[in-house]
């Protein structure tokens, strides 16, 4: 049967065009290869008008930013969500997985909170001091000079603090913190918890022309006019585009990659959403950056007589290994700030401070560590500011320290609410978890979305070492909230509802399934993102991920990503491609 | 100053505290939008699909003639007038609460079986639905149910329907262009952000220290492009003046 061609045979097919995809579109781009991009969603770019959401405020939503739609609210950049029409997924009976997508240029980027963490040099030997999991077949020093050249091009600030195992960086400077975040640092120092300013990828000042430097409007979740955030379709995506050589197809939804009889492989087919016809692109080299489990779900999808078990999958690892970031919180509200001054407080789209981990977990009883993210100020009011009174109200006093009851209405209410605004602070603790053979997505046998394309079916449990990193968050959140003078907001999360644990994928950090490894019979790719079982076959999204520290996994992934597009330029060199 | 201008400045990093994205787009930004409208149907950061839908539901209301006087009367005994800013309803908090309905199919019988309870307490009580109680009718019936502390037991199906009309109230309100000038809401505008005014510092007995003064961006070098040592240590420029 003949299928249609799209394009010349390029020197790299890339399905993605997030952190991972982007990055290599970049960096191949310029080393002179011919590479198609292959998006499943539409063109982007927060720059243009028509897709402005920054700097409106919140009547221009006629739901006033609620998550009916998104699930971050109307303003928030991401298109798609844990649902999507038309592109289920399904759970095994008494598990857990809620899978996010962002269908569009540049992905998931669009909408992250830009904390851009190294992972340390015991983050990729955990094995080695715990026992569990597996070492990365690679160690802190070789990938550190790729997280040297992410900072320096794409920007991150932070500060040099000399910390073991949060390697310090090519840093720009860090906003001052707001005035809740100094209550946050008081608290801390008072009972030994570090805090220490944040890290996120976020221009303070400029690292190229081409973009600009922040305006402080709090809103990078929503996309930036002057691309003074990292976002792979405004940083990396759209100027290899600008400098030829890359050929963008959006709305292309990969189903799997063709190979030949030696097993190799030659190129992508897609289903353009549009048309919903299905088209071939060619290749000499497919690199996959769709998401670690989108990723696994084309490998799987991807059976020939050469690969039965899905290619490059020998192994029978491939969606093995799934793990997210553990995610719990609490929330207080601060007497000491009740009835504020106002001024403009809305910073950079972040957190200005942070917590890493700061504990040995030698001597505690859980084996991986948690960072802390900490929330409040007076950021911009959008659906769901002012409510909740029915309960939040009694922390609310007035000049003469009485306190208000719950509820009510009138007046008096509408004072509470101006007086409240600003007032609480929360804490996010967001951990590593223990990756599980038992954790994994696999093709579901009986369903297909509206592609044809067989769906993920996920099955994934929380072990001990998650539950108990958990409660030791909520002991933590309860400590700090406390020192800082905060008085806490509802009951403290117990064994009954898992100590507040998000479900899996709700931190949307998905890695592990095509994890990286020496041993070809334990793992998918080597060391260098490369499939063991098809040598033109990359995978250079957090798939590759061996464990996922207690760090956010984007700047790992532009790293590793950068990393493999160097090989494969020198692998071409060398004719070995 | 036309955007096109302004986004130069904004990449430039010479865009202060003030200046302000108001003057609208230029005929290029339209014509480019009205391109990619055409192309993809985004407008006004919503996809073509979302556009549609709320379309959709803006053509429709929720609440019948006697419900919406109801809502009415309700929304601005929770958010009434005083001697800072309007009522909910001149905020047009009604309006809104419509919408929510009819966005979020879920909050529909919880909300229509809400107001017919309320009618039907009235009835028993005063002989009338609530919209035409006496206004001291009225605030008995309410002092009844708002309060989650007090609230007895043949009431609570009351209570809760008014926590939820609270919190939709209060949100409407406090999302309106109304609520955030009463908030004094002062954010949404490129600025220049350089820490906690002193006088707020200074009545919560807070300092920035030494290292967090000398690390942190100085309004003054935002322009200029950053460059580092080998070792990462980040190259200061020389500041005249850092106000």
């Amino acid at each position: 049967m003949q299928i249609q061609t799209k394009g010349d045979l390029y020197d790299a097919v890339i399905v993605g065009s997030g952190a991972g995809g982007g990055m290599a579109a970049n960096i191949l781009s310029k080393a002179g290869l011919s590479v198609a991009v292959l998006e499943a969603g539409g063109f982007y770019d927060p720059a243009q008008e028509a897709y402005r959401t920054q700097l409106r405020w919140p009547w221009e939503s006629p739901r006033r930013g609620a998550s009916t739609h998104r699930p971050f609210g109307d303003f928030d950049a991401a298109w798609g969500g844990w649902e999507i029409d038309g592109e289920p997924y399904t759970r095994q009976e008494g598990t857990r997985f809620d899978w996010f997508r962002s269908r569009m240029l540049g992905g998931r980027t669009n909408h992250w909170g830009r904390i851009s963490l190294r992972f340390g040099p015991k983050d990729f030997k955990r094995k080695d001091q715990d026992g569990l999991g597996e070492n990365w077949p690679v160690t802190y020093e070789e990938i550190a000079p790729y997280y040297d050249r992410v900072d320096k091009s794409i920007g991150v600030f932070g500060t040099h603090e000399g910390r073991e195992n949060d390697p310090d960086g090519f840093f720009l400077p860090p906003p001052k913190p707001r005035l809740h975040e100094l209550y946050v640092k008081r608290g801390g120092e008072k009972i030994g918890i570090p805090v220490i300013p944040n890290r996120l990828s976020i221009l303070t000042r400029p690292v190229s022309s081409e973009r600009g430097v922040c305006f402080y409007c709090n809103q990078c979740n929503r996309g930036c006019q002057a691309y003074a955030d990292f976002s792979a379709g405004s940083c990396l995506v759209q100027p290899a585009m600008k400098r030829g050589q890359v050929d963008l197809y959006t709305d292309a939804m990969v189903r799997e990659v063709t190979t030949d009889q030696t097993g190799q492989a030659t190129g992508v087919i897609f289903i353009d959403k549009r048309d919903r016809e299905e088209y071939l692109v060619r290749g000499r080299t497919v690199l996959l950056g769709a998401s670690a489990c989108e990723s696994a779900r084309i490998l799987l999808n991807s059976r020939s007589p050469e690969h039965p078990d899905g290619l490059a999958n020998s192994s029978g690892v491939v969606g093995r290994y799934l793990h997210d970031s553990t995610g719990a919180d609490r929330m207080a509200v601060i007497p000491a700030l009740l009835n504020r001054d106002r001024y403009n407080e809305d910073g950079v789209g972040g957190a200005h401070v942070y917590t890493p981990w700061w504990l040995d977990n030698a001597t505690l009883d859980f084996p991986r560590g948690y960072h802390l993210e900490f929330w409040g100020g007076m950021s911009m009011p959008a659906y769901g500011f002012g409510g909740g009174m029915d309960t939040l109200r009694r922390y609310v006093r007035d000049e003469f320290g009485n306190l208000s009851p719950a509820g009510g209405y009138g007046a008096g209410l509408k004072r509470d609410i101006r007086a409240i605004y600003g007032a609480t602070v929360g804490i996010s603790g967001r951990g590593e978890s223990v990756p599980q053979y038992e954790n994994y997505c696999e093709i579901d046998p009986e369903r297909i979305d509206q592609f044809g394309i067989p769906v993920l079916t996920f099955n994934y449990r929380w072990s001990e070492h998650e539950l108990g990193q958990a409660r030791h968050m909520q002991d933590t959140f309860e400590e700090m909230l406390t020192s800082m003078g905060g008085e806490l907001v509802g009951e403290k999360a117990g064994a009954d509802r898992e100590y507040g644990l998000h479900a899996p994928g709700r931190i949307i950090h998905e890695v592990g399934t095509t994890r990286m490894g020496n041993d070809p019979a334990t793992s998918v790719l080597n060391k260098f993102g490369q499939a063991h079982d098809c040598k033109n076959l990359f995978v250079v999204d957090a798939g590759s991920f061996v464990s996922q520290a207690d760090k956010n996994p984007t700047w790992t992934i532009l790293a590793l990503s950068w990393r493999t597009s160097d090989y494969i330029v020198e692998q071409m060199k060398k004719g070995e491609l | 100053m036309d955007r096109r201008e302004y986004v130069k400045l904004m990449l430039a990093g010479s865009v202060g505290a003030g200046l302000f994205l108001q003057s609208g787009c230029t005929a290029e930004d339209r014509r480019e939008s009205e391109e990619i409208l055409e192309a993809t149907g985004a407008d006004r950061g919503y996809t073509a699909i979302e556009l549609e839908r709320d379309q959709k539901l803006q053509e429709k209301t929720f609440f019948n003639r006697h419900e919406r006087a109801t809502v009415d009367q309700l929304a601005d005994w929770i958010i009434p007038e005083d001697d800072r800013s309007p009522g909910a309803v001149e905020a047009g908090v009604p309006d809104f609460i419509d919408f929510m309905m009819l966005d979020m199919p879920d909050m529909q019988v919880p909300m229509r079986g809400g107001l017919m309870w309320l009618d039907n307490r009235s009835r028993d009580l005063f002989g009338a639905p609530f919209a035409g109680c006496t206004r001291d009718q009225q605030q008995e019936i309410l002092d009844r149910i708002a309060w989650p502390d007090r609230v007895e037991p043949d009431w609570e199906y009351g209570m809760r329907f008014f926590n939820r009309m609270r919190d939709l109230v209060a949100t409407g309100f406090f999302t309106s262009e109304t609520g955030l000038k009463d908030l004094d809401y002062k954010g949404n505008q490129p600025n220049v952000w350089d820490g906690v005014p002193d006088e707020v510092l200074e009545k919560h007995g807070l300092a920035y220290d030494e290292k967090t003064l000398n690390e942190s961006v100085q309004p003054g070098e935002r322009g200029v492009r950053a460059e580092w040592t080998d070792s990462g240590e980040l190259l200061r420029p020389r500041m005249v003046d850092n106000k």
